[in-house]
């Protein structure tokens, strides 16, 4: 096989320069102030900085004199507190999370600690915690801010308003689609013709809207948690258990006579075992089905980037073990192989998510025909 | 001070033994199933896709215990 000599090289550089600059970035590493770097600690925090749901974006962190300077913009929180709804920026808070910047706002003061807001009571100036961390002279607000999940949930959603109602308005005209609409309209069809039509049955339109949506709102939202500055969403448990909710009110509400009565009298088993395996199958419905729709979709892309982020890390942290640019080979090649794995677990969750979703439903409003 | 090291890393055996055998399990269970369905498919050609799909989503059931039983004991 002749490869061009012309590929040959760009390649070999491009590979060499992406080596060379992460190598140099990596070596000379300093904290804050000029302290010497606690590898681990600051992976960590690197780590559950991307796992986790904050109340600003934080894109990246400068340090220029010693000096720190954070870039990236703030959210909006939005508190319902003893003293009524209060909202304000995040940026009152000044990059603290942990509990000592205090901001006063319709008579209440609240603090963040650790991602976390309370409201202080009177006359205290911190949270204090007891032994089973319950905070102590503090109260938690109901927070309802926008915060970076909510924000994403919210782009993500006026997105896929705009791409998916350009393509339905397009077919009043003609029937084949220009623009992006060429893309969706083959996955579209996948998903009415695999996943909804197969499990649903002949009820299948009424359903598919929920299924088409559920489809491509984890499909983009997993692909986000993987794109540079992007935010991690579907590895929320809040998110994933609010999708597998309005699977579960989906499937209830669907469910007719027949269903039930399969599931609580169930012909062919003696009479006597029945009602246990009735007591089994209703929690099977109501509660196991949709905790492992939540777990397995929260699980996965938690692990997915946890491990992806881990094998970039290496680069850095076994720069002793094997020279900067030795370790900063390794973590690119395995990250680079993972991250292509998480990929497609990101268009195989989305996938099982929803065919479960419409394997369900399909079992609920089954007809039976005997 | 080696005694501490050595107690809070014995403290971690069980986590990681269950955490082994989880992926034991795991791994035995996605065997079988890449067995199944690769006889399937030596068997009849032309239902590859049918067993493809199936046993994707078999997998995925069978993933989503693993790592539910990895994060809810860790």
């Amino acid at each position: 096989m002749k490869i061009k000599l012309k590929t040959t090289i760009v390649m070999s550089l491009t590979l060499l320069s992406s080596l060379f600059c992460s190598a140099l970035a990596t070596a000379s590493a300093e904290g804050k102030k000029g302290d010497p770097v606690n590898t681990a600690e600051e992976i960590t925090e690197y780590i559950q900085h991307h796992v986790k749901d904050s109340h600003d974006f934080h894109l990246f962190t400068h340090f220029s004199e010693g000096e720190e300077h954070h870039i990236g913009f703030p959210l909006p929180v939005i508190l319902y507190g003893e003293k009524g709804l209060t909202a304000f920026m995040s940026s009152a808070f000044h990059h603290d999370d942990s509990g000592h910047e205090i901001v006063e706002k319709n008579s209440s003061r609240f603090v963040r600690n650790h991602g976390t807001i309370y409201e202080l009571a009177e006359g205290a100036s911190s949270v204090e915690f007891d032994e089973a961390h319950h905070p102590v002279n503090a109260s938690k607000p109901i927070d309802l801010s926008i915060t970076k999940s909510v924000f994403g949930i919210l782009v993500i959603g006026l997105l896929m308003l705009l791409w998916f109602g350009k393509l339905g308005r397009q077919y009043k005209k003609n029937a084949v689609p220009t623009g992006f609409g060429r893309v969706l309209e083959p996955l579209v069809i996948y998903v009415r013709d695999e996943i909804a039509k197969p499990n649903i049955g002949h009820k299948y339109r009424k359903f598919t809207g929920y299924l088409m949506t559920v489809f491509f709102f984890v499909w983009i939202l997993n692909l986000l948690g993987l794109a540079p500055f992007g935010f991690n969403v579907t590895g929320q448990l809040a998110v994933t258990a609010a999708l597998a909710i309005f699977t579960l009110v989906i499937y209830l509400f669907s469910s007719n006579k027949h269903f039930w009565s399969h599931q609580l009298w169930m012909p062919g088993v003696p009479y006597l075992l029945r009602p246990l395996l009735a007591i089994i199958e209703l929690a099977g419905t109501l509660i196991i089905k949709p905790f492992s729709l939540m777990v397995r979709l929260f699980a996965n892309i938690t692990a997915g980037h946890i491990v992806v982020m881990s094998l970039i890390a290496i680069g850095i942290s076994m720069q002793n073990q094997m020279t900067a640019v030795g370790s900063t080979a390794l973590s690119l090649v395995l990250s680079l192989f993972i991250t292509l794995i998480e990929v497609l677990v990101a268009f195989l969750q989305a996938y099982i998510f929803t065919m479960l979703s419409a394997l369900f439903i399909g079992m609920a409003v089954d007809e039976g025909h005997h | 001070m080696a005694l501490a090291m050595i107690q809070e890393a014995t403290s971690l055996v069980p986590n990681l033994v269950g955490a082994g055998l989880i992926v034991i399990g795991a791994g035995i269970g996605l065997g079988q199933i890449g067995r199944g369905a690769m006889e399937g498919i030596a068997r009849q050609p032309e239902a590859t896709n049918k067993i493809q799909t199936a046993m994707i989503i078999i997998a995925a059931l069978l993933e989503g215990l693993a790592f539910a039983a990895i994060f809810l004991g860790k």
